[in-house]
């Protein structure tokens, strides 16, 4: 239960913490598309410094980012072992009716890394970034939309509480859990059916007290007359600091250098080089 | 019948951030037939202690030992010692979760393992003790009140005839004639069928009325542990750790300034009333 790390904070002081959540949002997927545009062990070199900067800046411990890993190992594993097997290509062994080919063995290495990143990368944001602003930052960069009436606001306070919600149920699944292990509930042994069984004394409960948590935030709301995002004033209304538009030339630096190196290895020829 | 703990400590979350020491050093007894109150001001260790006397919480450091034997050595078997201590949570009427209020109960006995007619019989003893009528068995749980919830799932507990009964604040935001069915309920247990009943509350007027014997609790160590009498003595240190000694105690500290005098510390409003006529009496 305790491994689950979305949306889960990591309260410390650091340059990366400071940083306006737009700024680490609009980073967060600069990242993901350099992730998938990289196609060669250089760029992946280079994104795994200017990853490994970031981390250490951020102060969040090493450890807690592999805790979100463990949740993606069999999602890793399975697409790993499908790509080595599956992918066409020079064949390099043959097993029965298996062939390992150098293209499998390169588009796993390559998946593996981007999925693990992906993960770290996604991870760093939400640790460094708390949930309210989070939902702030999204709010403000997705304003735009609002023209095509698509309710922003509402979307990003519906992902907000969301994501406030997860560790309140977590905490009380494992009260729950507890409580029916006191009345001599098993949740650990017998078979499939007998497991998912076991578990209708922890849904139903938590289901239950996730209705009630919903209605009573709806009146604790409604009380304050919360009536959506229209003509609503913020505590800390963001904006930009001199730090955060320094940042997004860090950015601009970044997506040049990734694609100037596959550019570059492209134009020599040297791709086909690095292949082989 | 016993269960000790021997220097057991328990820290939340260990090596993060959020590290927090729960429990330190904590040293208990409990034996046969005893009837105790946990009090602590809000975060002292007091949910977190009961969690461990029936081994639902392992301690990071420490031993817990049930009838001599230490739970936590890998040949002893953990759901054994859950059908002897009986540990009801806080607002246990969230766990209900069954269509009727009858099966609920059955729940227990039936994790149990015993036959379909001992089951029943359980259930049925168990309802009655808490005083459910037999009109509401098939009644759904979510459709009672608050009191006849919590109850209910005392009653789930009960029907597991536990030798220890352990419940975590059993009369929070209940009504006053709920809390005294629930206390009451409590004592009976304790007197008549001769049980270990340990309860938590926030009530000192509750402690001082039905415990014989109070732990107090502060920042994960125990201070006191001793007749509820003896503890309140201490009521100007009670209150520097945010608790305090029942209103009545007080009453009776202003009245001796007038030359009301008592031979022991006055802790329910019996005692103030004997006290009171007694001086008059003089």
């Amino acid at each position: 239960m305790k491994n689950i790390t979305i949306g889960q904070y990591y309260p410390t002081d650091s340059v990366i913490h400071r940083l306006d959540p737009r700024v680490k949002l609009f980073g967060t997927m600069v990242f993901l598309v350099s992730l998938f545009l990289t196609n060669h062990y250089l760029g992946y070199a280079v994104i795994t410094i200017c990853l490994a900067a970031v981390l250490k800046l951020s102060k969040v411990p090493f450890k807690m980012l592999l805790k979100g890993l463990r949740g993606i190992l069999i999602l890793l594993l399975f697409s790993v072992v499908f790509n080595i097997f599956l992918v066409p290509g020079r064949e390099l062994v043959h097993i029965w009716f298996l062939s390992i080919t150098a293209e499998g063995i390169r588009r796993a290495i390559f998946l593996g890394i981007r999925l693990v990143y992906l993960v770290i990368g996604t991870s760093l944001m939400t640790l460094t970034t708390t949930p309210t602003d989070l939902a702030d930052g999204l709010e403000k960069a997705l304003r735009p939309l609002n023209k095509l009436h698509i309710p922003v606001h509402d979307i990003t306070m519906m992902m907000s509480i969301a994501l406030r919600f997860i560790p309140i149920l977590m905490e009380e699944t494992d009260k729950i859990m507890m409580a029916q292990k006191a009345r001599g509930a098993d949740f650990e042994t017998g078979g499939l059916l007998k497991r998912a069984k076991a578990l209708i004394p922890l849904f139903v409960p938590l289901f239950v007290s996730a209705i009630r948590r919903a209605i009573d935030l709806a009146n604790a709301m409604e009380t304050r007359c919360y009536q959506g995002g229209e003509g609503r004033t913020k505590m800390h209304p963001l904006c930009y600091k001199k730090r955060d538009k320094r940042t997004y030339f860090i950015y601009a630096g970044y997506l040049i250098a990734i694609f100037g190196i596959n550019r570059i290895l492209v134009a020599f020829q040297i791709l086909p080089f690095l292949f082989a | 019948m016993a269960i000790e703990l021997q220097h057991v400590s328990y820290t939340y979350s260990q090596d993060t951030v959020y590290e927090m020491h729960a429990l330190e050093d904590v040293n208990l007894k409990i034996g046969d037939n005893e009837c105790i109150g946990i009090i602590g001001h809000t975060g002292s260790g007091k949910s977190t202690l009961i969690q461990h006397l029936n081994g639902l919480v392992k301690a990071t450091d420490g031993a817990i030992l049930y009838n001599g034997k230490n739970i936590y050595d890998s040949d002893f078997a953990l759901p054994s010692l859950r059908r002897k201590v009986g540990l009801v949570f806080q607002y246990p009427e969230y766990q209900l979760f069954e269509a009727d209020v009858f099966s609920d109960v059955c729940f227990g006995p039936k994790n149990l393992g015993l036959s379909e007619d001992e089951i029943r019989a359980r259930a049925k003893k168990a309802l009655e003790q808490v005083g459910i009528p037999e009109s509401l068995y098939d009644k759904s749980p979510f459709l009672l009140s608050g009191g006849q919830k919590r109850r209910v799932a005392i009653a789930g507990v009960l029907a597991m005839e536990p030798e220890i009964l352990i419940l975590d604040e059993p009369t929070a935001g209940l009504d006053p004639r709920g809390r005294d069915a629930i206390l009451t309920l409590i004592r009976d247990l304790y007197e008549k069928r001769k049980i270990t009943v340990v309860f938590v509350s926030h009530s000192m007027e509750d402690v001082a009325r039905y415990v014989e014997r109070l732990i107090v609790l502060n920042h994960g160590h125990v201070i006191y542990d001793d007749a509820p009498k003896a503890v309140f003595a201490h009521y100007k240190e009670l209150e520097q750790i945010g608790l305090r000694a029942p209103q009545i105690t007080y009453a009776i500290d202003r009245l001796q300034a007038s030359g009301l005098r008592t031979s022991q510390v006055v802790t329910t409003v019996a005692e103030a009333k004997n006290a009171v006529l007694e001086w008059f009496a003089q």
